[in-house]
């Protein structure tokens, strides 16, 4: 059953990566910020989860909920303190771009350098829920599942939250067109702020949840970021719904490719696949064209 | 003439360094090393380099220095990081040399970083103590560089310890000859995989499979998949540690259970077993081993554990001390810092170290351990064989039990 093996653990790998990069497309399509320390707040988060596992018997999923407010709190109080004054001074989306990737590349280092001063280099990981599930005639290890559902269940409230609430809808304004949106009377800078915090929550939670089933270092955080970006320009800056299914397309090719060709070649897929959606739709799967 | 001012500048280092040496005794010894704290290297460093710098500069301080003749010269110590990064590392050794003048220089960690400032120790006459390399070139660089010492072996020992482990079980009829052999896409995993290919075929086993993969693999599932397809009784990953925690835990998830089931680099790590896979490690075979019993080796371990508050992994731990305990030895047989008489010491002598008794041929150390086997909660050396301690190889490994805490 070598089909229903591809697309069950390809699902999952594509749902881990959408996971992954879902903040990402809140911070930098609605807020602007192109937040190059993304990794490093998955790490921090991360090493959340294993002390709370290791040091305090607190299951990865428990931890969520204390984990997820304070990644929502840390990241409010970033955009507030540190973002505000180039948000400010940016006369264009542009220049807030350019600003934000030079003061993110600078806080992926305090943060890699406090991380690294608190944990060291060493590798982390931690065994939970390492349970053999049957799926459909194929085998899928428990924590990947359990991790895989809750990516659905947080990707599926993000939605609902974009598209019925109040303040989401606000959010997709902003990430349309900020000065249209203002004119509307919505408070732009505030669901900014909103929007950096919220995705910084959902990289928190994407954080712990890999955790539980992959090794983590103080350094490891530019994989992530690099995952994450893919994920988000292969979808369309901003698109909730291009996120999910550049994420499932990039896990089902790697697993496919690394099934039926070579292991060594997914890399090389993954970057073929990327190059060629870029190439036919410069904006991405569900990006709008700028105008 | 930006060139000619350079080499005379060099000159003048290297006639100010030579004066420096001959003068008179010295009030201290300076030590300088970078290595990855931090960058993809950082995990590894962490591990077998870092602690074991720290506990030989415990010890030398405790001592209150090195003896050179008569008097005991206290030490001073100057780190930089290289960032994992081969050109930051060349520079920050440039510096150790020419700004801060240090006496020794110790080694950073792997492969490819000793690979890459092997040119500067050398064209500066410091010695190096490659305690974290392993690779075929060793005999070789050791001829071009004879300033360097390759203190783990070459990748072919490495195979050929393998292939012994596996002979030894086929043997007894414990495994089919059929093997499944996958290798991380990095120096290391290719040169293992390219020098198991030769030696398993000698040894009268078929490849089943022969897959690499990249180093940022993050899904290992299929690769367990396509194993246990193959009909291979046996499993062999020449993996890095994050991959060699990942098939482990593909495995177990997938209920993978192969007779002789082989992860290389990270295996010996105590994080895999304390961490990750506690009681399910029995069994497991991997790259390096120790003589546990030894009470050399014990000794060690607990000042490890003392100093630096973490276990010393059981492959290139002990090596890595032993290596500083050589050098330290030859320093003070010279009795004095003489690079190029303490080169010379190093590669003639005979060192009692934690890990027996060191003698180089040609520059490289090839008495290591190559392959060892969770045994009874612990990682004892399988091969070569002929190694004291050694102990028989165990098939088939229990079966994995689901691990749910």
């Amino acid at each position: 059953m070598i089909v229903v093996d591809i697309i069950v653990a390809g699902l999952i790998l594509g749902g881990l990566y959408a996971t992954v990069a879902l903040g990402l497309t809140l911070q930098y399509g609605v807020a602007r910020i192109m937040n190059l320390a993304y990794g490093e707040f998955i790490v921090a988060a991360a090493f959340g989860a294993w002390w709370l596992f290791t040091a305090n018997a607190i299951s990865p999923l428990a931890g969520l909920v204390v984990i997820v407010p304070l990644a929502f709190l840390a990241n409010w109080l970033i955009y507030h303190l540190l973002l505000m004054p180039l948000v400010r001074r940016a006369r264009s989306r542009e220049v807030l771009e350019g600003d934000s990737i030079l003061f993110t590349f600078g806080l992926l280092f305090v943060m890699q350098g406090v991380m690294l001063s608190l944990f060291g280099g060493q590798l982390y990981s931690y065994s939970y829920l390492l349970v053999p599930i049957d799926v459909i005639g194929t085998t899928v290890s428990a924590n990947r599942l359990i991790a895989f559902a809750f990516a659905i269940v947080i990707g599926l409230g993000l939605y609902l939250v974009l598209t019925r609430t109040r303040a989401g809808t606000a959010m997709r304004a902003v990430a349309v067109d900020p000065r249209s949106a203002r004119l509307v009377g919505i408070d732009v800078p505030r669901m900014s702020a909103l929007a950096f915090a919220l995705g910084g929550a959902l990289c928190a939670a994407a954080g712990v949840l890999i955790s539980m089933f992959l090794t983590f270092s103080a350094s490891g955080g530019v994989l992530f970021t690099m995952k994450a970006l893919i994920v988000v320009i292969m979808g369309g800056v901003g698109s909730l719904l291009g996120t999910l299914v550049a994420g499932l397309l990039l896990g089902l090719a790697e697993v496919a490719t690394a099934r039926l060709i070579d292991p060594g070649l997914t890399l090389a897929v993954n970057f073929a696949i990327f190059l060629a959606v870029l190439l036919v739709r410069p904006t991405g799967l569900f990006g709008r064209p700028s105008s | 003439m930006m060139k000619t001012l350079t080499s005379t500048l060099a000159a003048a280092t290297a006639a100010a360094m030579l004066l420096g040496g001959a003068a008179a005794a010295q009030d201290k010894i300076k030590i300088g090393y970078a290595v990855s704290k931090t960058g993809p290297n950082a995990p590894g460093a962490g591990i077998t380099t870092i602690p074991n710098y720290q506990l030989w500069i415990h010890d030398i301080n405790e001592a209150g220095g090195i003896k050179l003749g008569d008097a005991v010269v206290p030490i001073e110590v100057i780190e930089y990081d290289d960032q994992s990064n081969t050109e930051e590392l060349v520079r920050a050794v440039e510096r150790l040399v020419n700004q801060d003048e240090v006496d020794i220089l110790l080694t950073p960690w792997g492969t490819g970083m000793n690979l890459a400032v092997g040119p500067t120790f050398n064209k500066y006459g410091y010695p190096q103590m490659a305690a974290t390399a392993a690779t075929d070139r060793a005999y070789e660089m050791g001829e071009r560089w004879p300033n360097s010492f390759w203190m783990l072996g070459t990748s072919t020992m490495g195979a050929n310890s393998l292939a012994e482990v596996l002979t030894t079980l086929k043997g007894e009829g414990k495994i089919n000859d059929k093997v499944a052999m996958v290798s991380v896409a990095d120096a290391f995993g290719i040169e293992l995989a390219a020098a198991s290919r030769p030696a398993l075929e000698a040894a009268g086993f078929d490849l089943a499979l022969d897959e690499t993969y990249p180093i940022t693999t993050q899904d290992f599932s299929q690769i367990i998949n396509a194993a246990r397809d193959s009909g291979a009784d046996t499993f062999v990953a020449f993996s890095y540690p994050p991959d060699t925690f990942g098939l482990t835990g593909a495995a177990i998830a997938g209920a993978y259970n192969p007779a002789v089931f082989y992860t290389a680099v990270g295996t010996a790590f105590p994080i895999y077993k304390d961490n990750l896979f506690h009681d399910n490690v029995d069994g497991v075979i991997g790259i390096g081993g120790v003589d546990i019993d030894d009470p050399k080796f014990q000794d060690y371990r607990q000042r490890h554990v003392a100093v630096t508050g973490q276990e010393p992994d059981r492959w290139a731990s002990p090596i890595t001390y032993a290596s500083l305990e050589v050098l330290q030895q030859a320093i003070e047989r010279v009795g004095k810092i003489d690079r190029e008489a303490i080169i010379k010491e190093i590669q003639t002598g005979t060192f009692d170290t934690v890990a027996g008794e060191i003698k180089l041929d040609r520059n490289v150390n090839a008495n290591v351990w190559w392959a060892g086997q969770w045994q009874d909660g612990d990682f004892h050396g399988l091969a070569p064989a002929s190694m004291k301690g050694a102990v028989k190889p165990v098939a088939p490994k229990p079966a994995w039990k689901p691990a749910d805490k």
